[in-house]
């Protein structure tokens, strides 16, 4: 019996009791601390900055499980084992984008905003409209990321318990989507920021054994490894280059340096990455959790490179397509694998563990996602444009939980009704959105004087539309097998990825914008005292 | 904390005028020495970035070559780019604490002692 055909064997197996009752544990424990924060979340503060109560290290660790989502832990792991090195490109986007949100975003950002990347955007502009395209961003880019990891929830969570029907699909995208709302509304930031640091350790430590495990079998030696990675794949010493992905052709050369602009740009405009930097208490304690967050992430992503080539070394590429064939299940099966095969313990247990780990990974980084839209909706949308800033904290907390059930409903609908959708290329369209419609926003309002409303509004706006519209007529959404839409042709844009049009478009417009207006008098005062509360702290909430 | 309405969120402590301060030789200092460690650094770590993805796309036959055994320099240039990540964070954090934070601190004391907030 092969390891596809274990997988997909539908009655009750050893490893599937195992992978539920870990899971179980996973979740009963969650939730557990989530009632915990919860009776400790007072006020406004609380539920949307975890009371600034974390340490630079705690931060770094929940801004790692924030992060680490499904699509980097599963789906690198599964680009390198089909297609070597082409999958490796994806983590060093991910890794380097870390440098733009320590120099130049977290210690600005947490000194003068309270709860959202509107606080800052929207500082010393006028506050209603500037205030209303930060939320519209936000909830924007939160959602495309939720869709990518609903998507891979149902997919993995399917193939991994053999649940191949479409009701049992569904019925664990509605399971994980309650769970999410759970852990948001009853524990808040508190509690999100709990399960994020708790995932992080059990996805490092999940990871760490595998690694190990695969050096071990390999002496310890990673040019033996890359060496029977290359043999075993059948690609030869071209497993090991680049360009077996985006090298075939001229277009997708261009798509490639579309995506990696994407990657490195995108990180540091994430909503639910940015408002992490506000549960530390100080400017030092966020570039402290940059920094362990640097750390953390880069060593998860040079074990994923162990994990990638392991899997393509010691498993057959029939064998990781054949269980799904963007390789998104390479990493389990390499875990099976090595834990001894199909048949043994050790095989049932690494297997159960890997995968108990993906599941706690998607449900972490939903919750998250979840927060950051709900916070802002709450925050910028209903608090400061439709009560013009009269709610109370009390109400402004109410609207935060009620619309993180809505965005939570929303997000289990579009799981069910989008199984099909392209994950990865989701996740690349959030960051080129958080590149093209936040960044070049949050960098104008910090460190350019001129910046003006109408220049953050066309930057915003413009950055989202083009992005955005530039998908719908991408070959992501209609034109190829792989599409949305396969039965449609109206891809005229020929990238996947929008982010080289639509990243230096957000900049020229957010340029232009500014400079073809010039806002009254409170926009050069207000700016003095941002630049001068960004950089010193002084009066930070 | 009363604020007017115009601008809700983040209350500024009291009303005083931050031009002055903005203007102030002090905090020119310490904008200068922050822009001109970040902004050059940025723009160096972003370009050795992208020519590592050009180098990827068209210069495939320098990224194959072997440098030992299986491994070669496309692998050893991945690898530098997680190397000058971890070293470009040790050097920024290292040098806001000697040279942006006390200054820094001064400013934001000297604040609060007159502003009283």
């Amino acid at each position: 019996m092969t390891l596809t055909q274990q997988l997909a064997a539908n009655d009750a197996s050893e490893h599937r009791t195992l992978i539920v009752s870990l899971f179980s544990c996973f979740v009963v424990a969650t939730l557990a601390i989530t009632v915990w924060a919860g009776r400790r979340t007072k006020d406004a503060t609380d539920f949307y900055a975890g009371g600034r109560q974390f340490t630079g290290f705690q931060n770094g660790l929940a801004i790692s499980g924030d992060y680490m989502s499904a699509a980097s832990f599963l789906g690198i792991a599964g680009a390198i084992s089909l297609s070597g090195y082409d999958g490796f490109l994806y983590s060093i986007g991910f890794l380097v984008a870390w440098l733009i949100a320590l120099l130049l975003v977290a210690e600005p950002l947490r000194n003068s905003g309270r709860y959202t990347m509107g606080d800052v955007l929207a500082y010393r502009m006028r506050q209603r409209p500037v205030r209303t395209a930060a939320g519209v961003s936000t909830i924007t880019v939160s959602i495309f990321y939720l869709l990518a990891q609903m998507v891979g929830a149902g997919a993995l969570v399917a193939l991994l318990l053999g649940i191949t029907g479409e009701a049992g699909k569904n019925l664990i995208v509605v399971f994980v989507g309650i769970i999410m709302i759970l852990y948001v509304t009853i524990g808040g930031m508190k509690g999100t920021t709990w399960v994020q640091m708790i995932k992080a350790c059990l996805l490092i430590g999940g990871t760490l054994i595998v690694t190990v495990l695969v050096f071990h079998k390999f002496n310890y030696n990673l040019s033996t490894l890359l060496g029977e990675a290359a043999e075993n794949s059948g690609k030869g010493k071209a497993f090991l280059e680049p360009g077996l992905k985006y090298g075939v052709s001229t277009t997708s050369k261009i798509d490639f340096i579309s995506l990696g602009l994407a990657l490195v740009l995108g990180t540091a405009g994430l909503p639910h990455i940015l408002i992490r930097f506000y549960t530390v208490p100080t400017a030092m304690a966020a570039r402290k959790s940059v920094n362990w967050a640097i750390g953390i992430i880069g060593v998860f992503y040079l074990m994923t490179i162990a994990l990638g080539f392991g899997a393509a070394a010691l498993l057959s590429q029939k064998e990781i397509t054949d269980s799904n064939a963007a390789g998104n299940t390479a990493a389990p099966l390499l875990a099976q694998e090595i834990g001894g095969g199909g048949d043994s313990t050790g095989g049932a247990i690494l297997l159960a563990l890997i995968s108990a780990v993906a599941f706690a990974t998607i449900l972490a980084v939903v919750a998250g996602l979840t927060l950051a839209s709900s916070s802002s909706f709450a925050h910028d949308l209903y608090a400061n444009v439709i009560r013009k800033g009269k709610a109370t904290d009390k109400e402004e907390v109410g609207a935060a939980r009620i619309s993180a059930v809505v965005i939570g409903g929303v997000a289990i609908g579009l799981g069910i009704f989008a199984g099909k959708l392209n994950v990865a290329g989701l996740v690349a369209l959030a960051f080129a959105v958080a590149a093209s419609a936040n960044l070049p926003t949050i960098l104008y309002s910090l460190f350019w004087k001129r910046f003006t409303t109408q220049g953050a509004l066309w930057s915003i706006y413009g950055g989202l539309v083009s992005a955005v519209g530039l998908v719908l007529f991408s070959p992501v959404v209609s034109g190829k097998e792989t599409s949305m839409f396969d039965q449609w042709d109206f891809d005229y844009f020929p990238l996947e990825n929008p982010g080289l049009i639509s990243i230096p478009l957000g900049f020229l417009l957010g340029w232009l914008g500014s400079v073809l207006t010039r806002d009254d008098d409170a926009n050069g005062k207000k700016y003095a005292e941002l630049e001068v509360r960004s950089m010193t702290g002084y009066g930070a909430h | 904390m009363g604020t007017p309405p115009e601008h809700t969120s983040p209350g500024p402590p009291g009303g005083r005028d931050y031009t002055e301060i903005q203007q102030s030789p002090e905090f020119g200092e310490l904008r200068r020495r922050y822009r001109s460690f970040v902004f050059p650094l940025t723009v160096a770590f972003v370009a050795w970035y992208l020519l590592y993805v050009l180098l990827s796309n068209y210069a495939s036959g320098f990224m194959g070559a072997k440098v030992v055994g299986h491994i070669n320099i496309a692998f050893v240039f991945g690898l530098a780019q997680f190397l000058t990540t971890f070293l470009i964070a040790w050097w920024y954090s290292r040098f806001a604490a000697a040279k942006l934070d006390p200054k820094a601190g001064a400013i934001k004391s000297r604040l609060e002692q007159e502003g009283g907030a």
